[in-house]
């Protein structure tokens, strides 16, 4: 099993109130230094509310933001510069907004040639034959190729995207929720869809999502964010069901559930803490119902127990089993 | 607040700087000998040598701006050779007229603009609509200038109501009546314009913000119509308004040097082409500068407002 | 480009203006040609001569000189120097604004600073400097205000290109290996060019106007050579004794600005994207009811009884009908869920029952909407009014867009009490902290002083349920109240929601997507279907045994939680668009169960058990659920 992504004390800060001189009034945490590690083949889902810091981790892992520490190592290849023309061809980008990940002025075979030219210099016979090999893939006819963006619905654009990120050959893709803005008809076509490429190319994902169901139908490992760091790695099956970390158990008993009546699970604190003036220990503490005074004053590391389950928290849940 | 508007304050320090820089640039692209320029062909040798020395003229570009910059923070803004006095004297002696034109438009314009502006979006597509519109399109499209000769000939030559021109009669009292009879025409020619340019911004902004969800919030809630057009729509317009207010002041300050040619008025602009057309530099640059200085101050009033009408902008 | 000329023409001031340009310029173009004077030949004896005069139509200028040659040689000065002014003006601003734009940061601020500073001057100011510091002339009167416009393109541009750098496609071509050259000519300038042109257009009148003004003043066009500002600016002297002189030249800029201008709005209404649509229209206090027929009356006695409701909208030749007859009803004290995928229909239904759907386009064309015996549909604006937040009031789905975001939560929820009770100020306040208590906000009476930006997600939203309380309304209709928050956070607003409903006997209408939300909330459930209900009944039974195989396959695409790795089922196909429906069943295009019966004509909501009604010919039965 060899190692398709290696992060390593990888991080992120923001300056907020830039000046055109001298050092910013502050500095925002987006993503703490963390370690994750992706298995070739795997798919490792990514959980975690808006402000957890999800997105800006996707947007380093493909080299649209340069981090701030750590470093990234995508199939042995340690890239450190953040140049997404080096990143592209090991490691690609499925967006959320699959319309406007689209140039509307392009047909999609100027887009989807893209790649193919400035990746992998293909002269243009290969490169159509390239296109029609990976529409037929993904299920598109080849007459869209020469139609805008905008003569088509969500789920088919979002098929487009992920054709034009096969297209780059890369091996890993980033998938920032891919699903979110399409209905659940469609939601459904377009998660098999991607098994199915899985499958069939030998694919590595990052599936990242605040949807909890989806992550688990489609992961093998789940990471769970909060804050800018990760609070719980486990199994897929396993980790919602026999969460260690509060916030997972949160999570997971806020999603809405058919027959299972509605608990408000918090009381105290309900918001997530300041960014410009985060809590002293652990970023949870101000919301979680086992907090102590060790919770409020020094930060939980994330911990990996016997069973292969890593979680940051002082006073995990017990395991039900 | 008060901190919001110390730090506007602190931030135009570099704006002027910025500005002084400009005009001193421009003035610096004079071709041939600067002093003789200042001075216009009929100067005297002596002359010519003693300002080559009170400017620093024969020095570098930086030296000989620090030089002027330290002259004008002083207050001495050079003399004009064409007047033989002081530069400021005579931009202080004209701006008051200026500030009386371009105030009044700019208050007329502004409140006109606006409520045209709301009305039109109000009853979109009706008469109302159509006929402010139209107006609005004549508005933008006549140069002042020519409103103003054609309003002294239908309004002062054939039907007598105001003074052809000039800001005071040549004899009789100088009461507030007779400046308001002598000021509405020039005043209004010069809201023309900016008249039309607000209302259809205004317009737009209300159309943009009366398709936004907290519109649909208030007509849920029950609020009236008429409040929901003039307070819930008009103060979330007013956030993109209130800039273009401020930069049609600058137009309606630039439209002034049209209208005081046309109306004869005794104001900074119509100084201004006389010193072009005489090259006396001097006075056209301390001009320059001085009405540039106000202008900066002006936007920083504008800011202070918006900052007043949109919490969301940091104190 | 076909596209763009059909929308210009079909905008008739654009096309009078497009003609009046058209002939100027031709007229422009062909001066030389025409046998006229030479505009340039002084003949004083001839002086001021009135219009239609022999030998000069227009007749003559204080020194003789023909007055239609030199308005034609004038006007062709002007135009060329206007449309000079505006191609270097937009060719340098937009350049300057575009490399400001997308590469951000440092770079972006100094040229902006630098910017700033050139709009720091009132424009006339800096032309005047220019003009004063090269002297007066054409050439130099075209650079000043060719330069004095730099900044408008710059900034105008700059902010165009910022939105456009930051959309996804960027960062797509940049992981296709792009680089940024590339990006800037092939991804970002494509889609700013638009702008530029409609900015271009919308200026060069205003350009037009700039050069002549300067000319007028002198500081332009030199004698002999005149442009039409300068014809004026000459003929000002003789204003009261020849009118003429000065009405010949000025009403011919009219003309030009005024045509350019018309043509600019055509231009602009043509290529920007959201008034192609025939978007940008207000929408009225009131949806407009365009309803023929007999007006259905109420089938039961419940409190909100909706019966055929149709709504359709209307955007150009095109109908879209997003809600085709909906009955629907709601008891005192229940809470009835409507679920549905986005174009259902489920929001537009919501949103007709008190008029609030945009209208334009939005046009209720049947049916009926009883409450508490009155017909809502087609009753009167005030009737309505009153009604509106005192009765039956709304939550809406985005808690940030849906407040007003310049005034204090606490003003609005006073707003919202005051509005149908005549309570002092001090009053309401006191209602207002009462309502933000009900609805669990912490320091209510600290919160009630803030802006709604100051205010977390989940917070704005509870304000947003407290402002529907206000005034104790008998149906709340919450259009995807929650469907915006984090799931931690939908579950407190879900049981702040819950437990209101049972303390004050409230009726909902919940609108959703989810069906786990509706499965914990909701007493009934109505499923939509292209502006249709296809399923009606018990929430448990419809959810448990779903009778519709829409329903049935909708369920099954959702994925829940507890599941583990598996594979989803999945409909084919996609929904039908509400402006082509076919004839029978909407679904049955991707219905396994589909037979050419289903495709044939409308098919009835029918009872299918207890409390249920399914609009199917086949509907599933419990062996086919458990296979």
């Amino acid at each position: 099993m060899s190692e398709a992504l290696k992060l390593t004390d990888l991080s992120k800060s923001f300056a907020v109130g830039k000046r055109l001189f001298g050092p910013p009034k502050a500095m925002v945490h987006a993503v703490q230094p963390l370690d994750l590690t992706v298995t070739t083949g795997e798919t490792l889902g990514i959980v975690g509310e808006s402000g957890c810091g999800k997105s800006t981790l996707a947007k380093m892992l493909v080299g649209l933001l340069p981090p701030t520490t750590g470093q990234i190592e995508i199939e042995g290849a340690v890239l450190d510069n953040a140049d997404p023309a080096r990143f592209g061809k090991r490691i690609q980008y499925v967006f959320q907004d699959p319309i406007s990940s689209l140039n509307p002025r392009k047909t999609i075979r100027q887009i989807m040639e893209v790649p193919l030219r400035r990746l992998h210099h293909m002269d243009k016979a290969t490169r159509a034959a390239r296109i029609r090999e990976i529409f037929a893939a993904v299920n598109l006819r080849e007459e869209f190729l020469d139609r805008y963006p905008h003569e088509f619905s969500g789920g088919q654009a979002q098929r487009i995207g992920i054709a034009r990120a096969l297209a780059a050959q890369a091996r890993i893709l980033i998938l920032d929720e891919p699903v979110s803005a399409l209905d659940v008809s469609v939601q459904a076509q377009v998660l098999n869809l991607l098994a199915d490429l899985k499958e069939a190319f030998g694919l590595t994902y990052l599936f990242i999502s605040h949807d909890l169901a989806v992550v688990e139908a489609v992961s093998d490992r789940i990471a769970v964010l909060y804050f800018g760091a990760i609070v719980e790695v486990g199994s897929a099956r396993e980790i919602f069901a026999n969460a260690r970390h509060p916030y997972t158990a949160l999570l997971a008993a806020s999603a809405p559930e058919v027959g299972r009546p509605i608990v408000a699970p918090e009381t105290a604190a309900t918001e997530l803490p300041d960014p410009l003036s985060p809590p002293l220990g652990c970023a949870f503490n101000e919301r979680c119902g086992f907090a102590t005074d060790r919770c409020r004053a020094e930060k939980p590391a994330l911990t990996t127990d016997e069973t292969g389950r890593a979680f940051a928290c002082f006073n995990p849940l017990a395991t039900t089993r | 607040m008060t901190g919001y508007i110390l730090k506007r304050l602190v931030s135009a320090i570099p704006v002027l700087l910025g500005i002084s820089v400009i005009v001193f640039l421009i003035m610096a692209m004079i071709p041939g000998d600067p002093a003789t320029a200042i001075l216009g062909s009929y100067a005297t040798p002596e002359n010519v040598e003693k300002l080559n020395r009170d400017l620093g003229l024969d020095q570098g570009l930086v030296p000989r701006y620090f030089i002027w910059l330290g002259h004008m923070v002083q207050g001495d803004f050079g003399r004009s050779f064409a007047l033989n006095r002081p530069v400021l004297d005579e931009v202080l002696d004209r701006f008051g007229a200026t500030l009386i034109l371009a105030g009044t438009s700019f208050v007329l314009c502004s409140l006109l603009g606006v409520a045209a502006g709301v009305v039109s979006a109000a009853r979109q597509y009706g008469w109302a609509d159509k006929a402010i519109t139209f107006v609005v399109l004549v508005g933008i499209s006549i140069p002042s200038f020519f409103l103003g000769m054609m309003m002294i000939l239908i309004f002062a030559v054939q039907l007598r109501w105001f003074p052809v021109s000039g800001m005071w009669p040549i004899y009789g009292d100088r009461t507030l009546w007779v400046l308001l009879d002598h000021l509405f025409m020039p005043a209004l020619a010069l809201a023309v314009v900016a008249t039309g340019v607000i209302a259809r911004l205004a317009r737009s902004a209300m159309l943009e913000v009366l398709r936004q969800d907290f519109i649909r919030t208030a007509r849920a809630k029950g609020v009236r119509e008429g409040r929901v057009i003039w307070r819930h729509a008009l103060r979330a317009a007013m956030v993109s308004i209130i800039p273009v207010l401020g930069i049609q002041a600058g137009f309606v300050l630039s439209g002034a040097v049209y209208i005081e040619m046309v109306f004869q008025w005794p104001g900074v602009g119509r100084m201004l082409v006389d010193a072009i057309l005489k090259r006396d530099i001097l006075l056209v640059q301390g001009g320059v500068v001085f009405i540039a200085a106000c202008y900066v101050m002006f936007n920083i009033m504008v800011d202070v407002a918006q900052a007043m009408l949109d919490p969301r902008i940091k104190t | 480009m076909r596209g763009f000329l059909t929308l210009l023409a079909r905008n008739r001031l654009a096309l009078v203006g497009l003609i009046v340009i058209g002939c100027v310029a031709l007229l422009a173009l062909i001066t030389p040609l025409l046998p006229l004077a030479n505009p340039n030949v002084i003949d004083t004896p001839n002086r001021f001569q009135p219009p239609f005069s022999a030998g000069a139509v227009l007749g003559t200028d204080h020194l003789g000189r023909d007055l239609l040659s030199r308005l034609l040689w004038g006007t062709r000065l002007s135009l060329a120097m206007g449309l000079a002014a505006a191609m270097i003006a937009a060719t340098i601003g937009s350049a300057i604004g575009i490399i400001a734009g997308y590469y951000g940061g440092r770079t972006d601020n100094v040229i902006m600073r630098g910017v700033d500073m050139l709009m720091g001057f009132p424009y006339i100011l800096l032309a005047l400097a220019i003009v004063a510091a090269l002297g007066p002339g054409l050439m130099n009167a075209l650079i000043a205000v060719a330069a004095v416009n730099v900044p408008f393109f710059a900034r105008n541009i700059r902010g165009i290109t910022v939105g456009i750098a930051h959309k996804e496609f960027v960062d797509a071509a940049r992981l296709s290996g792009m680089r940024n050259r590339d990006i800037i000519l092939s991804e970002v300038l494509p889609n700013v060019l638009p702008v530029i042109v409609i900015a271009m257009s919308t200026t060069v009148g205003w350009m037009i106007l700039e050069t002549a003004g300067l000319s007028f003043l002198g500081l332009g066009s030199q004698p002999p050579q005149a442009d039409l500002g300068s014809m004026l600016g000459e003929a000002r002297s003789a204003l009261i004794t020849h009118p003429h002189t000065s009405i010949v030249p000025g009403a011919m800029i009219l003309v030009i600005v005024m045509g350019i201008n018309l043509l600019g709005d055509g231009v602009r209404d043509a290529l920007d994207p959201r008034l192609k649509s025939g978007a940008l229209s207000r929408p009225m206090p009131a949806t407009t009811v365009d309803r023929h027929g007999p007006v259905p009356t109420a089938r039961t006695d419940s409190l909100l009884d909706i019966v055929g409701l149709r709504t359709e909208f209307r955007v150009r030749d095109r109908v879209y009908k997003a809600v085709g007859g909906v009955d629907l009803h709601v008891e005192q004290g229940e809470c009835l869920g409507i679920i549905g995928e986005s174009g259902s229909g489920k929001s537009v239904t919501a949103l007709s029952v008190m008029g609030l759907v945009a209208s334009p386009p939005g046009v209720i064309t049947g049916g009926a909407v009883h409450f508490d015996g009155t017909d809502l549909i087609g009753a009167p604006y005030e009737v309505l009014r009153a009604l509106r937040g005192r009765r039956v009031a709304y939550i809406f789905q985005d808690p940030l867009a849906t407040l007003h975001p310049l005034y204090k939560v606490g003003d609005q929820l006073i707003e919202a009490i005051q509005t149908h009770d005549p309570l002092s100020k001090e009053a309401a306040r006191i209602r207002a902290i009462d309502l933000l208590k009900s609805v669990r906000i912490p320091n209510a009476e600290s919160r009630i002083d803030s802006y709604p930006y100051e205010m977390s997600g989940g917070m704005r939203q509870r304000v947003g349920i407290a402002m529907a309380l206000a005034n104790d309304p008998d149906v709340i209709i919450a259009d995807e109240p929650t469907t915006a928050l984090d799931v931690t956070v939908q579950a407190q607003i879900l049981s702040v929601l819950s437990d209101l409903r049972r303390e004050r006997g409230l009726a909902i209408i919940f609108i959703t997507h989810d069906f786990g939300v509706v499965g914990q909330l909701c007493d009934r459930v109505a499923v939509m279907y292209a502006g249709q209900i296809v399923e009606e009944g018990p929430t448990e039974a419809v959810l448990r045994n779903p009778h519709h195989p829409y329903t049935s396959r909708l369920i099954d695409c959702v994925p829940t939680l507890g599941g583990g790795q598996r594979k989803l089922a999945a409909i084919p196909g996609l929904p039908p668009v509400v402006d082509r429906l076919p004839v029978g069943c909407a679904f049955a295009e991707r219905c396994d169960k589909a037979d050419p019966t289903c495709r044939a004509d409308a098919i009835a909501l029918m009872p299918t058990g207890a409390g249920r009604k399914t609009r199917c010919l086949f509907p599933e039965t419990k062996q086919e659920r458990i296979v």
